[in-house]
C-alpha cells in the first residue's frame, strides 16, 4: 500500500504556519477568558509587526546572503505612504476594513518601489560595502521624511521641503504631513487578527519563494555568484527580486505599525539604524536563513523588556545581558557542541526505543 | 566573501549591544536626579505597598505616571516622578483626598510612542484610575488615543504639543508649543531685548519646530526682525559652527533657541569659542542647562529663558518644595518638569475634592466627574497663581522670564 508522505520542506513549512495559528488561537482563548493583561494585549500588534520585519529581512540576509542595514527605511516608506493615504480618505471611505486593505497595498507597493529604486544601484555592491550603503539609504529615507511637509486644500496638494509656512495653503487647508511632527491622527485600524493574517501571508510568500525555482536561483547566487552566472542565472533580476519583495514586506509591517499608534514620526529610534540593527538582531539570533527562528526571536526579544518592567531601571541592563547569553547559547561553538551532546543523546534514545 | 559577511554581522550585533548599554548609561548627563532613579522608584513602590496594606482594595486613588526614565530624555521623567512623589506624600500626610490616600506607579516609556502605550497598559494593569503623563509630547499623543478609548482621565504635566490635549479627557499643566513661541516673541518685542533675531532650531523634533513656527508668526507684528533661521536635526546635533556663523554674519544681536538643553549647552560653548556673544533666549526646554555634566556654567551667564518655574523664587511654596526635593535627592535642583508634575498632582487633588470622588467609582465615571471639576478649580501652584483650565484642556497662567546670573536663575520681573 502506498503511504502518503509529506516532504521534509512541506512538513517544516506546515510546522511554521501551525505555530503561528496555534499562538493566535491560544491568545484568543486566553483573551476571551480574561486572563490576558492589558500590557500583553497592547503588545500583540507590535509582536506581529516585528515578526513580519524579521521574516522579511531574513529573505535578504539569509536567502539572498546580503547584509542590509536599511530595513527600517522601507518600513518607514510603507508607514508614511499608508498613513498619508488613510488620513486623506478617512472621511470618504468609512469602512475601516476596505480602507485598511487599500492602505496595506499602498504601503507594500510604495516600499517595494523604494526597494527597486534603491536596489538597482546598491545591489552592484557586495558584503560590507553593500551594508554601509543600505545603512546610508535608510538614513536618507528617514531624513527626507523629516523635512517633508504636505498639505491639502481645495486647489489640491501642496508640498514643501522647508517648513509648513511655505506651503501657501488657503486658510481652510489641512496639513497632513508636518515635517518632523509627522502624521498625527491616523485611524487605529490595526488589530491582532489582521496582524496574524499579514504574518501568515508574509510567511506564505517567503516560504514559497524560497522553495520555488526562483528561490533556488537566489540561493545559488548566495552560495557562489560565478557558478550561478555560468549556468545562466540572471543575477541582477534575482537579486532585485529578493530585495524588493523583502522591502515590500517591510512596508507591510510599517503599515501595521502606523495604524497601531496614532502618532507617526520618523525618529532615529523607530525608523533609524537602531531599528534596522534591532531587526538584524532578531534575524541573527533566530538563525540566518531560519524563518521560524526569526519569528520566535522577534517575539522573545520584544516581550523581554516589557516583561522585565518589574525590575525598574535595571531592565535594560538585564535585557542586554540576556541578549548576550542567548547569542552565546545559540552560536558559540562550545555551546552548540554541548547542546548536541544533550539533545542528540535524547534523540538517539528515542530512535532506539522506537526501533525496539 | 562569506567571512567578511560574518564579520559585518557580528560587528552590527556588537554595535546593537553597545547601543542598548548606552541607552542605560546615558542618563549620566543628568547627574543627581538619575542616580536616585532606582531608589526613588523603589521608594515609590514601597510606599504604595504600605498604603495598600493600610486599607482594603479600593481605599486609594491610583495615579499612573508615564515618562522617560531611561535614555536621552530621562531627566524629565525623573523630575516628574520625584516631584509627584513629594506631592503625594504631602497630601497623604495631611489626610489624603476626601479621606482617601493617593498612590502612584511610574512606568518608563523611553521617550517612544509605542513604548508609551505599553507603559500605559502596564499602569492600567496595576489599576490606575487616572494618568499623570506622558511627560514628552509625541508619546503623549499616542497615549491620548488610548485614554480616550478607555475614557480614562489624563493630565499631562509637560506634553506641550497641541494634540496632547486633543480630547475632552486630556488636560495639561504646561503651556502649549504655540503659546510658548508667541509668548517669547511678545516678550522679546515688548522688552526690546533685540532688533535682529536669529533662530537656531531642531527641525527633527515636534517641540522645536512647533515653537519656531509660532515664534515666526508672533514676530510678524513685533519691532524686531528675524534675520536668520537655521535648522539642525537630532543626527547632527554636535557641531553648530555653521549655524552660529550664519547668525553672526547676519548681525543678529539675539539668538532664540527653542531647543532642549543638551544641544543648547553645545551652542553656548561653540559660540564662546568663536567669540560670538549675542543675547541667548530660550524656552522651557533650556531648563536643565545648569545640570549638564562638564559644562562650564559661566558660559550660561546672561542666558534668558521663558519658563513657568524658577527654583530660586522666594515664595514659601517654591522654597518648601525645593528644600524637600534637595533633601531627598542629593541636592539636585528640580526643573520646571518637576514643578509641572507637583502642580499636576495638586490639580488632581483639587479636582477630586471638587467632584467629591471616591476610589470605588469606575474609571469612566471618575473621568466624567474630573472633566467637569477641572473647569471649576483654581489652584495656586509652583508654576503660577490662580491657575484655571478651559474646556480645550489648556491652563491659564502667566509665563515668567528668568536670567541666569552667577549660575542661578534670577527672575526678570
Amino acid at each position: 500500500m502506498k503511504k502518503f508522505k509529506l516532504s521534509k520542506t512541506l512538513k517544516s513549512s506546515l510546522l511554521t504556519y501551525g505555530l503561528v495559528i496555534f499562538a493566535y488561537v491560544l491568545m484568543q482563548i486566553l483573551i476571551s477568558g480574561g486572563h490576558v493583561s492589558s500590557l500583553m494585549q497592547g503588545l500583540l500588534v507590535p509582536l506581529c509587526v516585528y515578526a513580519i520585519l524579521a521574516v522579511s529581512l531574513n529573505l535578504t540576509v539569509g536567502i539572498l546572503g546580503e547584509l542590509s542595514l536599511g530595513h527600517a527605511g522601507f518600513m518607514c516608506v510603507g508607514a508614511f505612504a499608508s498613513a498619508f493615504f488613510s488620513k486623506c480618505v478617512q472621511d470618504s471611505i468609512e469602512n475601516s476594513f476596505i480602507r485598511f486593505t487599500l492602505a496595506i497595498m499602498i504601503g507594500a507597493l510604495a516600499a517595494g518601489a523604494a526597494g527597486i529604486i534603491i536596489g538597482i544601484p546598491v545591489l552592484r555592491l557586495k558584503g560590507d560595502y553593500l551594508a554601509i550603503v543600505t545603512l546610508a539609504f535608510g538614513e536618507i529615507i528617514k531624513n527626507l521624511v523629516n523635512i517633508l511637509y504636505v498639505g491639502k486644500d481645495e486647489s489640491g496638494f501642496h508640498i514643501s521641503f522647508k517648513s509648513s509656512l511655505d506651503l501657501n495653503m488657503s486658510p481652510n487647508g489641512v496639513q497632513i504631513i508636518k515635517g518632523a511632527q509627522g502624521i498625527t491622527g491616523t485611524p487605529n485600524d490595526s488589530t491582532f487578527t489582521i496582524g496574524i493574517v499579514l504574518l501568515l501571508i508574509t510567511l506564505f510568500i517567503v516560504l514559497n519563494l524560497i522553495h520555488s525555482r526562483d528561490g533556488r536561483a537566489i540561493m545559488a547566487i548566495r552560495d557562489n555568484v560565478i557558478a550561478a552566472e555560468s549556468v545562466g542565472i540572471n543575477i541582477t533580476k534575482y537579486k532585485l527580486m529578493a530585495f524588493s519583495v523583502s522591502a515590500a514586506l517591510a512596508g507591510v509591517a510599517g503599515v501595521l505599525y502606523a495604524h497601531n499608534i496614532s502618532t507617526l514620526t520618523a525618529l532615529p529610534k523607530n525608523f533609524g539604524y537602531n531599528m534596522s540593527i534591532l531587526i538584524l538582531v532578531f534575524v541573527v539570533l533566530g538563525g540566518i536563513g531560519n524563518i521560524r527562528g526569526s519569528i520566535i526571536s522577534a517575539v522573545v526579544l520584544t516581550l523581554l523588556p516589557e516583561l522585565l518592567r518589574g525590575l525598574n531601571n535595571y531592565r535594560m541592563l538585564i535585557y542586554a545581558v540576556v541578549l548576550i547569553v542567548m547569542m552565546l547559547f545559540n552560536w558559540a561553538p562550545a555551546c552548540i557542541g554541548w547542546r548536541e551532546k544533550i539533545f542528540g543523546g535524547l534523540r538517539k534514545k528515542k530512535n532506539t526505543k522506537e526501533a525496539a | 566573501m562569506r567571512k567578511s559577511f560574518k564579520k559585518a554581522v557580528s560587528l552590527a550585533v556588537a554595535a546593537m549591544m553597545t547601543l542598548t548599554m548606552a541607552a542605560c548609561g546615558s542618563p549620566s548627563t543628568s547627574n543627581d536626579p538619575t542616580q536616585n532613579a532606582g531608589t526613588t522608584a523603589a521608594g515609590a513602590t514601597e510606599n504604595s505597598g504600605t498604603t495598600a496594606a493600610g486599607g482594603t482594595e479600593k481605599s486609594t486613588f491610583k495615579i499612573g505616571i508615564i515618562g522617560p526614565l531611561t535614555g536621552d530624555a530621562a531627566i524629565y521623567g525623573e523630575n516628574v516622578v520625584n516631584a509627584a512623589q513629594i506631592a503625594v506624600d504631602e497630601i497623604n500626610a495631611a489626610g489624603g483626598v476626601n479621606g482617601f490616600m493617593l498612590e502612584i506607579n511610574a512606568q518608563d516609556d523611553e521617550h517612544d510612542a509605542e513604548k508609551s502605550v505599553n507603559a500605559y497598559n502596564s499602569v492600567k494593569d496595576w489599576g490606575a484610575q487616572m494618568i499623570l503623563g506622558s511627560v514628552t509630547s509625541v508619546p503623549c499623543i499616542a497615549v491620548t488615543e488610548k485614554t480616550k478609548a478607555d475614557n480614562m482621565f489624563q493630565l499631562t504635566p509637560s506634553g506641550s504639543a497641541v494634540e496632547c490635549a486633543k480630547y475632552a479627557n486630556n488636560f495639561r499643566v504646561c503651556f502649549s508649543d504655540p503659546d510658548q513661541g508667541a509668548a517669547s516673541a511678545r516678550y522679546i518685542g515688548e522688552n526690546n531685548l533685540g532688533t535682529k533675531v536669529a533662530v537656531i532650531y531642531d527641525s527633527s523634533t515636534v517641540y522645536s519646530t512647533g515653537i519656531y513656527e509660532s515664534f515666526v508668526q508672533g514676530a510678524a507684528n513685533q519691532k524686531f526682525e528675524i534675520v536668520a533661521a537655521e535648522a539642525f536635526t537630532a543626527d547632527n546635533a554636535t557641531d553648530f559652527s555653521v549655524q552660529l556663523q550664519k547668525a553672526k554674519d547676519s548681525g543678529a544681536d539675539l539668538v532664540f533657541l527653542p531647543i532642549y538643553y543638551q544641544a543648547a549647552s553645545l551652542i553656548l560653548a561653540q559660540a564662546n569659542s568663536m567669540g560670538y556673544a549675542p543675547v541667548f533666549f530660550g524656552v522651557d526646554g533650556m531648563d536643565g542647562i545648569l545640570s549638564v555634566e562638564n559644562f562650564d556654567k559661566s558660559l550660561a551667564e546672561g542666558v534668558m529663558l521663558l519658563t513657568p518655574f524658577a527654583a530660586d523664587a522666594k515664595d514659601d511654596l517654591t522654597v518648601k518644595f525645593v528644600t524637600t526635593y534637595q533633601q531627598r535627592h542629593n541636592n539636585a535642583i528640580p526643573n520646571q518638569f518637576a514643578a509641572d508634575a507637583y502642580d499636576g498632582v495638586y490639580a488632581l487633588k483639587a479636582a477630586l475634592e471638587k467632584a467629591g470622588a471616591t476610589p470605588d467609582m469606575s474609571v469612566s465615571d471618575l473621568c466624567e466627574a474630573l472633566k467637569k471639576a477641572m473647569l471649576e478649580i483654581s489652584i495656586d501652584g509652583l508654576t503660577g497663581a490662580g491657575i484655571t483650565w478651559n474646556e480645550a484642556g489648556e491652563p491659564n497662567k502667566e509665563p515668567k522670564a528668568v536670567k541666569i546670573v552667577d549660575g542661578v536663575y534670577v527672575s526678570m520681573d
